[in-house]
């Protein structure tokens, strides 16, 4: 850890990769590279985190991250505590205020929130002294998905993304995931495309830095990655599509579009996959997906962002 | 014996006045008054006068959530802030859909402070303002509400939103609309557009508010009936009313100091406090706002008071109400629009006095002899910063809470008597 022992992480919290620079969002995955190599190990505990707190907060159901959290905090020997929203208070109706002071009141380290509510990390990070790690907020922000969808790239096209292209296909409107990803991926260098469905496009996506499409088979020419992002079924029942089959029809990803895509395109889907509705079950499994790559992408960036949070000295900015 | 006031010195309109009271009522308004025995004078040099304001768009929360607001706290905040009369909408708890509700807060307002306020109660236009059945308007305008409005809950229906004009004009009641499409505003927090967006929050439409205003322009063109649309707040609305006005549809407008001088931007944070609705909308919007203020498109100024308890706000942006408490704040931050030159002093007055009283037909201010002494006086200069404390209000809800405002109302005298 001695490369990391030079560079003073200036952020109490990690809310979003808007606020990384490019310097900070590389030495964070830098990092993570160092405790993906311990994870290939037999023993995969280190002691570099013995004696420190870690709250899982998930307001919001989700096994994924939760676990990935876990599990990178325990290799680190941290000790995590997980409140999952039925076992706080949230479910009597305690607001945001209360349980942040209820959290500041076990004096953790860092406190893992994942809430539904857009701005709830921020919301947090405002109120208490601990490090607050936003592992999703409402359609706003997923950092470290983002970070972890680039520490798997990484290891394909290295350090410096220009000069790829990457689609990111699917429901944007509701994503957290596309919103961190369209950053993050644009720091990084490469160009982004999108495509969905009028339906499913936020207001103002033509002024992101991406180019925006509606038709998959003009959205997937050319391109060195696809992202599939998660599908939420009860989008049918608000309106914003008809039967699912025809979005299947028309924005699943298949082989016939990974044809149209640059030779050795990659795939990728942050999970639980929706297979034939997203994306086709054999493009899934297939050789240039990277579904679990992201897995095990994902503890090795989540110790590293536990590790820079938890041990940062005070006097960073907020 | 009569009792005289003599208010020395004060600037009314460019020119430096004396003002005579005589048993509340204006005597004179004239360059010098001679000294009167027994006469309390006061001093104003430095200070403008304007005839009391009349805010035709509040919320008092009484009866039902008076922990928000009541109604004595309502007009004393309403008197701080240099208003004479406030309008106060019927979205309570029970509803103001009965004229025992409207004799409820008139018999309140009265009980509590004789010499307050006036209080012009505003019934709903539907049972409950669920947009089913018509409210009994007869019975409400002879209890003494002065308009009639399901604001809070905005009628969706056109076919209901025509029968609550007819049936109010029947009784000489104006309909003030809320134009909002429900079906486009569901479950919104902010206005639809580049923030909204980028943050991830759901947004409200502009086409929300302009569907529902097209709506009722062409309504009151058809059936010839005055109507007034509440708090508008984009410029494709502002569009459509200058059209009507050009054809000389009988639609009146008004906007709320936010909508003039901020925008969605102030929601980048996430702020719970910048959150209202219709929502702040996009500079552009506040550009076409201003000039809609300024060419008469915009009739008249309101609050739309909307004060909430204090952990009401204490929340994600998704789970706040929507509202900020105005009144304590209105005439100050609404001076920066005679001080920047967009409106004249005299158009001030009138968007704030004058106009509202014409439209809904409320007793007139014109601060000349014979009328009631209903004015306050205004220090343009005076510096101060938007603090809790500085509020009269229960509700310390408001985006502009710790800014610097320029220009106070000193001191206020309703009727002769002094209520600040
Ligand atoms: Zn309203």
């Amino acid at each position: 850890m001695q490369e990391n022992q030079r560079f003073t992480w200036p952020h109490k919290d990690l809310l979003d990769v808007s606020q990384l620079t490019v310097e900070e969002a590389n030495h964070l995955l830098d990092t993570a590279e160092q405790f993906h190599e311990i994870n290939q190990r037999p023993v995969k505990k280190v002691p570099t985190l013995k004696g420190k707190s870690v709250i899982l907060f998930f307001a919001e159901a989700s096994t994924r991250t939760k676990t990935s959290f876990d599990v990178a905090g325990k290799r680190l020997s941290a000790d995590t505590f997980a409140l999952t929203k039925s076992g706080s208070s949230l479910t009597k109706g305690e607001s945001l205020k209360d349980t942040a002071l209820t959290l500041q009141a076990m004096n953790p380290d860092v406190i893992v929130i994942r809430h539904w509510s857009s701005g709830a990390a921020q919301y947090l990070a405002e109120r208490l002294d601990c490090a607050i790690v936003n592992a999703g907020d409402g359609w706003h922000a997923h950092p470290t998905q983002a970070l972890l969808d680039a520490f798997s790239l990484r290891q394909h096209w290295g350090r410096d993304f220009s000069g790829k292209t990457l689609l990111i296909l699917g429901d944007i409107l509701h994503s957290r995931v596309a919103r961190s990803n369209v950053i993050l991926l644009n720091k990084l260098g490469a160009k982004v495309r999108v495509c969905a469905p009028r339906t499913l496009q936020p207001a103002g996506l033509n002024d992101w830095p991406v180019t925006v499409y509606t038709n998959l088979n003009e959205a997937v020419q050319g391109v060195d990655a696809v992202m599939c992002l998660r599908l939420q079924l009860e989008r049918q029942q608000a309106g914003l599509l008809p039967d699912l089959s025809e979005y299947a029809t028309t924005y699943c990803l298949t082989a016939r579009h990974l044809a149209m895509a640059a030779p050795g395109a990659l795939v990728m889907h942050p999970g639980p996959m929706n297979r034939g509705l997203e994306i086709a079950s054999d493009i899934a499994d297939c050789a240039e997906s990277l579904v679990l790559t992201q897995v095990a992408s994902g503890v090795a960036v989540r110790m590293a962002i536990l590790y820079l949070h938890a041990t940062r000295k005070d006097g960073g900015s907020k | 014996m009569s009792s005289i006031l003599i208010i020395q010195n004060a600037e009314y309109l460019g020119e430096t006045v004396d003002i005579v009271v005589r048993d509340g009522k204006i005597d004179s308004v004239g360059p010098k008054a001679d000294a009167t025995e027994g006469a309390e004078v006061f001093d104003a040099a430095g200070l403008k006068v304007f005839p009391s304001f009349i805010d035709c768009h509040v919320h008092l929360r009484e009866p039902g959530f008076e922990y928000k607001e009541d109604i004595n706290s309502g007009l004393r905040c309403a008197a701080h802030g240099g208003f004479g009369a406030v309008m106060a909408m019927a979205n309570t708890k029970p509803v103001n859909d009965t004229a025992a509700v409207t004799k409820t807060m008139l018999a309140k307002a009265k009980a509590t402070w004789p010499h307050g306020p006036r209080l012009y109660p505003v019934g709903a236009a539907t049972v409950g303002l669920e947009g089913k059945e018509l409210a009994p308007m007869a019975e409400l305008a002879a209890a003494g509400c002065a308009a009639i409005s399901n604001d809070g809950r905005p009628v969706g229906g056109a076919e209901m939103f025509r029968r609550c004009m007819e049936y109010a004009h029947t009784y000489g009641l104006i309909v003030i609309d809320h134009c909002e499409d429900p079906t486009l505003a569901k479950e919104t927090h902010m206005n639809e557009g580049a923030t909204s967006g980028r943050i991830g929050v759901k947004g409200q439409s502009v086409v929300a508010e302009s569907m529902q205003a097209a709506r009722d322009i062409l309504l009151s063109e058809y059936l010839d009936i005055p109507v007034h649309l509440a708090h508008i707040s984009c410029k494709q609305s502002v569009e459509l009313i200058r059209w009507a006005k050009q054809r000389g549809v009988r639609v009146t407008a008004e906007t709320c100091p936010h909508y003039l001088l901020i925008d969605d931007r102030e929601l980048e944070n996430y702020s719970p406090m910048a959150k209202v609705n219709p929502p702040l909308r996009t500079p552009a919007d506040v550009e076409a706002m201003r000039e809609a203020l300024k060419d008469g498109t915009i009739d008249i100024l309101v609050t739309d008071h909307a004060p909430h308890a204090e952990h009401e706000k204490e929340c994600t942006l998704d789970e706040a109400p929507n509202g900020i408490s105005g009144m304590d704040s209105a005439v100050a931050l609404t001076w920066t629009l005679v001080t920047d030159g967009l409106i004249s002093e005299a158009d001030f007055i009138k968007r704030w006095c004058h106009e509202p009283a014409r439209i809904f037909n409320l007793p007139a201010n014109n601060f000349e002899k014979g009328a009631p002494a209903d004015f306050f006086l205004f220090d343009p200069e005076e510096r101060w910063v938007l603090t809790p404390e500085a509020m009269q209000s229960k509700g310390k809800n408001t985006p502009f809470l710790g800014r610097m405002l320029k220009g106070r109302v000193k001191a206020h005298w309703l009727g002769g008597v002094k209520v600040v």
